[in-house]
């Protein structure tokens, strides 16, 4: 426990420590909650989807989880080029802890990040309909969390070299933001993207966090709940796998 | 490698028939050796000689092709962990996390290696006031020299009092002074904590002076082995700079750049730490 703790203890002062890094991570939400928010709300209303800050809230809010996450997981390939990697490698722990701990200190530091963007939202607009619900939205966040940490785990521990990085994103990262419900809602979509929609984890998520923050559950807390921690456990799972392999 | 049979004391090291092929190319082409307890161990060679093979080989990062490997008497293979508490290493660039401060580097190292909560601020202080850097605890690691970083891992290394110390050439890139503080450190715990300390160096004036064994590593085969003197003796050199060259030749090697040393180039031009 104790291993995990000091693991996690780390991700969290590296993350205090970088305020650049803070800043600069919330850049991406904020900019597509406006420009997104506010440019296509008159068009969505007029559809008749009511409003739309209401409803790209929890899907900005999840994006921001998100790529902070993969970021963090990804953080092992810069432990690995500095040699930090290497002293926690060599040192007599199972990996399994060093990599759960890793992983769930990416994840703390990605909801918070979460939580920072979910405020800006309320200045934005957004409103809460349940204040009794917030702690559901805070499983469905850390779910979220754990899940793309644990991608950012596997891309990590297998790719060595940070030039690879932009492929990961823009084939992996960024098609799972758009082709999940963090958008537009599911309804009267072709059948091709509705499969992509529901073979996307990240769908289950926005949909938990949308559902807990406005009552406006597609598949339902209980469905969103169990996909998502099965893929989060499943991802943690290969992710862990990947980090035993890593030769140094 | 002969003349240590049956000598002296306990052999905390052993190496027998170790290789190590990478598809058609013999990294490590079957080295035998064994370093006594409480000695200083010189593992010298040319780039490219196999010394970073071994070295891996030997602290449980890189699995062997063939052959044996005891430290304190555990299996890097069979029993990782514990042939993991029995070492400390020092790498050759810092692993250590330059966001932290030293004492956080060291407190994140105790943890790692089980050092009881109740005994590790005293070991942290004790091994940071041997390096002398006890009064730069608060500093992160990241406005550190390179001399400081590497006195910092030595410190770090202690922290589980292991038996036997890795030393990836220690020396490298510091100025003269630095250095022989550093031997002096190591000397230090040689005699007095009877640590075993294995280590290499480009620098054949240090080994001289500090080695009590050295062997020497060429195309992955220990080509000589014994005291510095009988090295020189048996190459008939005045120095063992001299005996390296004679035993090793002129030619220059050439390593091929790694990914990693490729990235490391990446981020200095980015600018990253």
């Amino acid at each position: 426990m104790s291993i995990i703790y000091i693991l996690w203890l780390r991700q969290l002062k590296r993350y205090s420590r970088s305020r650049a890094r803070i800043f600069a991570s919330l850049a991406q939400p904020l900019l597509f909650l406006f420009a997104m928010g506010f440019g296509f709300g008159p068009t969505f209303a007029k559809a008749g989807g009511g409003s739309y800050i209401q409803f790209l809230a929890p899907g900005i809010i999840a994006m921001a989880i998100m790529f902070n996450a993969v970021f963090s997981g990804v953080e092992i390939i810069w432990d690995r080029q500095f040699g930090f990697l290497k002293g926690t490698l060599v040192a007599p722990v199972p990996r399994l802890q060093i990599v759960l701990g890793r992983t769930l200190g990416g994840a703390t530091v990605a909801m918070m990040q979460g939580a920072i963007v979910f405020l800006v939202c309320l200045l934005a607009g957004f409103r809460v309909q349940n204040l009794a619900l917030v702690p559901v939205a805070a499983v469905f966040m850390f779910l979220i969390a754990v899940l793309f940490a644990a991608v950012g785990a596997t891309v990590g521990s297998l790719i060595e070299d940070m030039q690879a990085f932009p492929l990961i994103m823009n084939f992996l990262i960024m098609p799972m933001f758009f082709f999940s419900s963090a958008l537009f809602p599911m309804k009267n979509l072709n059948g091709i993207l509705t499969a992509l929609l529901r073979i996307n984890p990240l769908t289950y998520g926005v949909d938990g966090l949308r559902g807990a923050f406005t009552q406006a559950f597609e598949f339902g807390a209980v469905l969103d709940f169990t996909l998502l921690a099965i893929a989060a456990a499943v991802l943690l799972a290969v992710g862990s796998y990947f980090f035993s392999k890593i030769e140094v | 490698m002969s003349e240590n049979n049956n000598s002296g004391g306990e052999k905390i090291i052993v190496v027998k028939n170790l290789v190590k092929t990478f598809k058609d190319f013999r990294a490590v082409d079957d080295i035998s050796f064994e370093v006594e307890a409480g000695k200083i161990f010189g593992f010298l060679g040319p780039n490219g000689a196999g010394k970073t093979t071994t070295i891996k080989m030997l602290t449980t990062t890189l699995a062997p092709t063939s052959g044996a490997v005891l430290l304190d008497g555990h299996d890097p293979r069979r029993s990782p962990l514990a042939a993991r508490r029995s070492f400390g290493i020092v790498f050759q660039d810092p692993s250590l996390d330059s966001e932290l401060t030293a004492r956080e580097n060291m407190k994140l190292h105790a943890v790692l290696y089980g050092v009881p909560w109740s005994g590790q601020s005293a070991r942290i202080e004790a091994a940071l006031q041997f390096v002398g850097l006890w009064d730069r605890r608060d500093s992160r690691t990241k406005t550190f020299s390179g001399g400081m970083k590497r006195r910092l891992e030595i410190a770090r290394s202690l922290l589980h009092t292991p038996r036997i110390l890795f030393l990836d050439e220690p020396t490298l890139g510091l100025d003269p002074q630095t250095r022989n503080h550093i031997w002096e450190y190591i000397q230090t715990l040689a005699r007095e904590r009877k640590m075993t300390v294995f280590f290499t160096t480009h620098y054949m004036d240090e080994a001289d002076r500090v080695a009590d064994e050295i062997a020497i590593i060429d195309r992955g085969k220990i080509v000589a082995s014994g005291t510095p003197a009988e090295l020189k003796r048996n190459a008939n050199a005045g120095t063992l700079e001299e005996a390296f060259i004679a035993l090793t030749g002129h030619a220059i090697r050439e390593e091929e750049a790694s990914a990693k040393d490729r990235m490391r180039d990446m981020g200095r031009i980015w600018g990253r730490r």
